[in-house]
Formats: C-alpha cells, structure tokens, sequence
C-alpha cells in the first residue's frame, strides 16, 4: 500500500476530532509563524511605504506615520552606500559561492574514493567548524590577521611578502575566508550523504564499461549529485545575502569596512544608528526580494532537463537502433533491475525518502 | 568516448566472478586503489585538515600564554610563562562570574527552544503529511516560503514589533522567535508521510484512541530519526545566532556566549588584558561544541539526505 496517501477519509469516514486534529496539531506552530514570520513581513512592508514625521522642532510633540509611496525604496536605492554594498555582494556571491561549492564536492569525492585513508576522521574534522558560532570564527580569524599578533602574517613576512588581509582591497576576500571556513565541511556533508545513497551497482556497472575514477566522478557521481548542489548552493546564495556578524565585527580592526558595508549592515545601521525605520524595512524588503528572486532564478536555471539526459537523447538520434538496444542489454544484465541508462535520470535519487536509519548505520560501517 | 564505453565491456563481465553480494561497495572500491593515489588523495586530505585546524590550534596556544607573551613569541608555538590555569580562572571570575552566566544563557535559548521547536515542527508536519483538510496546501505553501526568507529581514520588524509588546530586552525577545523552524517543519513533513505507518494510526483509531494520543504515543516514536536530526539542527541554529540577540537584548545579563564574548573583544584596544579573556573564553566555549559536533556528525548525514534528496 502507499502510505503516501493521506487522509483517512478514504477508509473510514472522518469524525469531527478527525477534522479537528490536523489544526489542533498546526495550532502551537502556526500561532508562532504568524507571530514571528507573517506579521512581521507585513508591518515590514507597510513600513517600507510609511515616513514618519516628527512634530515640534525636537520631534517633542510626538511622531506621525503618513504613507510614503515608493519614497523609501528611492531613498534607500539611491543610497549609493547601499548601492555599493549590493554590487560587493554580487561580487561575493559570484566568488565565494562556486569556489566553496567547487571545494566541498571535491572534498566529498576524495573521502568518497577508494584512495582515501581515515574518511570518517577528516569528515569529522572538515564539519568541525560548523559547531565554531560564526562569532566565535569570526574573533578567532581577526587575531590571525592583525599584523603583530598573527602568526600567519609573521609567517608570511619572514618569507618577504607584506600580506594586508584587512586591506579595502583584500578585506573581502577575508570575509569570504572566514565562511569557507565555517560552511565547507557542512556543505560537504550534505553532498557525502547524497554520495552514499547511489547504489553499488551504478559503480560496479560504471567498472565494467572500464570507466576510471575521473570517468566516475564526472559522469556519474556529479549528474547525481546535482540535487544536493543545487540545495547547497541556493543555501549558500540567501547566507550571503544576509552576511552581517563577520563584517560587523571585522569592522573593528578594518577601517575598509564601513557601516553600510553589506546590504543587511546597511539596515542595520538605518535602523538602529539613524533611526530610520521606513528605509531601514525598504532595505529590508529589498534584501528578501533578491534573496527569491536568486534562489528561484538558480532553482529555474537548474530544473531544465539535465544535461546528460539531453546529450542522451541526441545521441540515440544519432546511433540509431543499435546503439539503444546496446544500452538495453547493457542495463538488464548489470543489474537486473535498474538500467544503467538511469545513472543520470534524477528520479533514481529523488525517490526513498526514509534513509535515516540506514544512513546512520551506514557511518558506523 | 560515451560509445566505446558502452559496447567494450560486454565480453569482460563474464570473465569476473566477483560475488556482489558478500561485500559491499566500499569495500569492493577498496580493492582497486594503488598505493600512489592513496598517498595523493590522502596528502591533499591532510593539508586541507591543517587549513580547518589552524585556528583552532592558535587560540589553544594563544589561551597558555601572559598578554606580553602573545604579542612577543611565535603564535604557533607556546612561549614565556605558561599561564593557561590563571587565564582559565581570569575568565570564570571576571565581572561576578558572567560568562558562566552567558554560557547558561546560551544552554536556555538553545535547549529550550531547540526541544519546543522540534516538538511543534514535528506535530505539524505530521498534520501537513498524514490529515486531508481544506487550505492544507496553503498552509504548506506559506511555510516553505519562510524557509527562503532571510532570517535576518524579519529580525528589523520583529524588533519593532516586539518593542511595542514590551517584550525587547528579555529572554522572550530571543526565545519567541527560535521556537519556530519551518525548514524543521519540512523535514518533518517528508519524513512523516514517507515513514509513519498509516494503517498502525486506522488501527489505534479503531482501537479508540484519541487522535492527540496517536500522536504522543505512535507518531513521535516512529519519527525519532527525524527529530533528532530538527532538534540538532535548531541547537546550532539557535546557539550560533548573533543578529536577533544583538538587536532585540542590551543587558549584558541576557546575553548568549557569543555576544558576549565579542562584547569582550571590542574592548581589547583600550584594555589589552581582554585578549586573555576573549582567547580564554573562545576556548572554553569552544571545546564542548567541537565534541558534540564530532560526536553528533552521523546524525547530521542522515537528516541532510532528506532534505537535499526533496530538495
């Protein structure tokens, strides 16, 4: 049976404490999504198109609210601090996002490989610094990079480079360090979970067409993979979006680092330094904008049919007749029942949902 | 090359006697490395392993060493007088024993939040997953879009919402708000509908339990993995929260580990022996964490699968 189905109105008919039960169960979180996601986007929105006014020449005679248009989006995109800070964000993104994507997949299929000694011990230690608070990483890496207390600039000197992490050119990159650090290894653990769920048989299957280990990693491993990337990645995307502590507490040691640094410190500031809360919610609304509008475009951009699929299709155009029923064979008797030709078709992955137990045990293998 | 690949191996197969069953994947993997990829693929393993331990290492230096000695000696290496005992203490007593306090506020913001929103998470999903009733799907729908939304853009507002409750500046102020998790929530509904077993919940139904008590007895049961891996999730969510804490608390009283301890590395300009305390504090607070998480790692895997595989 498919306990997908669900609702007991099929088998028996619903009681009333049967239609109840569900909004009994949903009442506690609701209430709170309500309170703390609902309410406080609309009233962000409704700021975002409200000025205030203060009465009285000190605003001593209490403040109004009176409907702004689009007032404090003009105010807030013409902030060219703001501007700015989308631009370097953009700029971030574009960087820090694929290099630590690109890092934590090759870090995965080298612990994934035969070759490597001791997996379990640096899976261990590559998600350690996810537990580090960001904070914490944060503090700890300015110390490495105040030039007299860092051993690594010391280090670096003594070699005759004159390393400046903190520089207005370089402080970026730092920042981008710092979330490499924290997010690599968790990233990578997604991408090994996903690693382990594709069956021996696609290997064993991939070993007799004398495929080699690159053959493996690109052709099959990554296609089905791609999931789980693309999971990471749009993580990824709404994490830079939002990046405030490290700059903000950078900010101490490097005076590159403004107050409208990133789009959410720029918020930040506007709303508690000036008190300006409608730009402060426009820029607010601004960010969760972008934030959708990336996440959707990349969820778009990566829900076309996969590449190996499309290159499939043309080719069995191409070989015609022979070149399928080579694949046929190939596919029945590697395996019985999974055909080889499914290594990149997705729904191999997507099915199966409760891997918990197994996955858990699999660790302790 | 796709071709070739394809039609070669045909002949081969029949050649390999390998029995596919007695062994598992890994292990048949295990029979064709070389000794050179090993040294490689390890080599390269190892020295990414010194790039996540470096910082690591140096605050464990850094926290033996006299405020003298952490500017004038190798910062890889133990120097001067070593102080790692009177460091430790420094940081217990200073200012009346507060950062015991933060560190007990953090263990409150995130033990009880993290427990309450995995029990609430958990009932929902399974109301979203396994009950049919009107405006199920819009429910759904407006939970999964406050997965995207930046937990930092509802920060501002429920700061002034909060304000005008009176709430600001209390543990309320941060504990209201990690008592929700909808991505715990999505978790839960997947993990729901595909493992709990809906002719055990017709069965206790006949046998005339009440719906709620379906829940607390069978249902939370069966999603054990599940919650484990939401209530992991919410601790180190919760516990390495910094924003929401910094806008909504300024008595130093309420505050979690990690505000305080950069409120303590903000005045390291004026007052050098904060250094002592911050190294010291770091690790103190860091230790714990770095063994949980090393512990804890496998239940992460599983849980991860379930949301990259649905997402």
């Amino acid at each position: 049976m498919s306990t997908n189905t669900p609702g007991f109105r099929t088998s028996t008919k619903a009681t009333s404490a049967q239609k109840r039960a569900p909004w009994i169960l949903l009442a506690p979180f609701l209430a709170l999504f309500v309170l703390t996601f609902i309410i406080p986007i609309i009233s962000a929105l409704f700021q975002s198109f409200t000025t205030v006014d203060r009465q009285g020449l000190f605003g001593e005679d209490g403040v109004v609210g009176r409907f702004a248009g689009f007032d404090n989006y003009v105010t807030a995109l013409q902030d060219a601090g703001f501007t700015a800070s989308i631009g370097r964000m953009l700029l971030f993104g574009i960087v820090q996002v694929p290099v630590m994507i690109i890092a934590c997949t090759i870090l995965a299929l080298l612990l994934e490989s035969a070759s490597a000694r001791w997996p379990g011990f640096f899976r261990a230690l590559y998600f350690m610094p996810y537990g580090v608070p960001g904070v914490i990483a944060t503090i700890l890496w300015s110390f490495l990079y105040v030039p007299g207390l860092s051993p690594i600039v010391a280090l670096l000197q003594s070699w005759g480079f004159a390393p400046d992490f903190l520089g207005a050119g370089s402080v970026l990159w730092s920042i981008a360090n710092i979330v490499t650090w924290t997010y690599t290894g968790y990233n990578m653990l997604i991408i090994v979970a996903q690693l382990k769920s594709i069956p021996g048989e696609v290997y064993e299957a991939a070993k007799m067409d004398g495929a080699g280990p690159f053959q493996v990693a690109w052709r099959i491993q990554i296609p089905l993979i791609a999931p789980a990337l693309v999971l990471t990645t749009v993580f990824s995307i709404i994490g830079t979006l939002q990046l405030f502590a490290e700059p903000q507490i950078l900010s101490t040691v490097a005076p590159a680092i403004d107050t409208e640094y990133t789009p959410n410190y720029a918020a930040y500031t506007n709303a508690f330094a000036f008190n300006e809360y409608g730009v402060a919610s426009a820029q607010a609304v601004i960010i969760a904008l972008a934030a959708f509008i990336l996440s959707f475009a990349f969820l778009a951009l990566t829900n076309r049919p996969p590449k190996n699929e499309r290159d499939q299709k043309k080719r069995a155009k191409r070989d015609g007749l022979e070149a399928r029923r080579a694949l046929q064979t190939r596919g029945t008797s590697a395996t019985g029942s999974r055909p080889a030709t499914g290594v990149a078709n997705r729904s191999t992955t997507t099915g199966a949902a409760p891997r918990l137990q197994s996955d858990s045990k699999g660790a302790e293998a | 090359m796709t071709s070739e690949a394809i039609e070669a191996p045909v002949t081969k197969r029949a050649a390999e006697p390998v029995d596919t069953t007695s062994i598992t994947a890994h292990q048949r993997r295990k029979l064709d490395r070389t000794p050179a990829s090993q040294i490689v693929v390890t080599g390269i393993l190892v020295i990414v392993a010194v790039y996540f331990l470096v910082p690591l290492y140096w605050v464990v230096i850094a926290a033996t060493k006299t405020t003298g000695a952490l500017f004038a000696t190798n910062g890889f290496w133990f120097g001067g007088e070593f102080a790692l005992f009177s460091n430790i203490q420094q940081v217990f007593t200073y200012d009346g024993g507060i950062f015991v306090r933060w560190i007990a506020n953090s263990v409150l913001y995130s033990g009880v939040g993290a427990v309450l929103a995995t029990y609430f998470a958990a009932a929902g999903g399974y109301a979203l997953a396994k009950y049919e009733f009107r405006g199920r799907q819009l429910v759904f729908g407006t939970i999964l879009g406050g997965v995207l939304v930046p937990g930092t853009a509802t920060a501002l507002p429920l700061f002034l919402l909060f304000s005008t409750m009176g709430l600001t500046d209390t543990y309320w102020s941060v504990l209201i708000p990690s008592l929700v998790s909808p991505f715990g929530l999505f978790l839960c509904r997947v993990y729901a509908s595909a493992s709990v077993d809906t002719a055990l919940l017709e069965q206790a139904r006949i046998d005339g339990a009440g719906e709620l008590r379906i829940f607390h007895t069978i249902v939370l049961r069966q999603m054990t993995p599940a919650l484990v891996t939401v209530f992991l999730f919410q601790v180190v969510g919760i516990w390495n929260n910094f924003f929401l804490p910094l806008i909504m608390l300024a008595d130093q009283k309420l505050y979690p580990i990690t505000l305080g301890l950069n409120n303590w590395r903000a005045q390291v300009d004026r007052l050098p022996e904060f250094y002592q305390l911050t190294t010291g504090g770091v690790l103190v607070s860091v230790i714990p964490l770095v063994i949980a998480i090393i512990v804890l790692q496998r239940f992460w895997r599983g849980g991860l699968t379930e949301g990259s595989v649905k997402g």
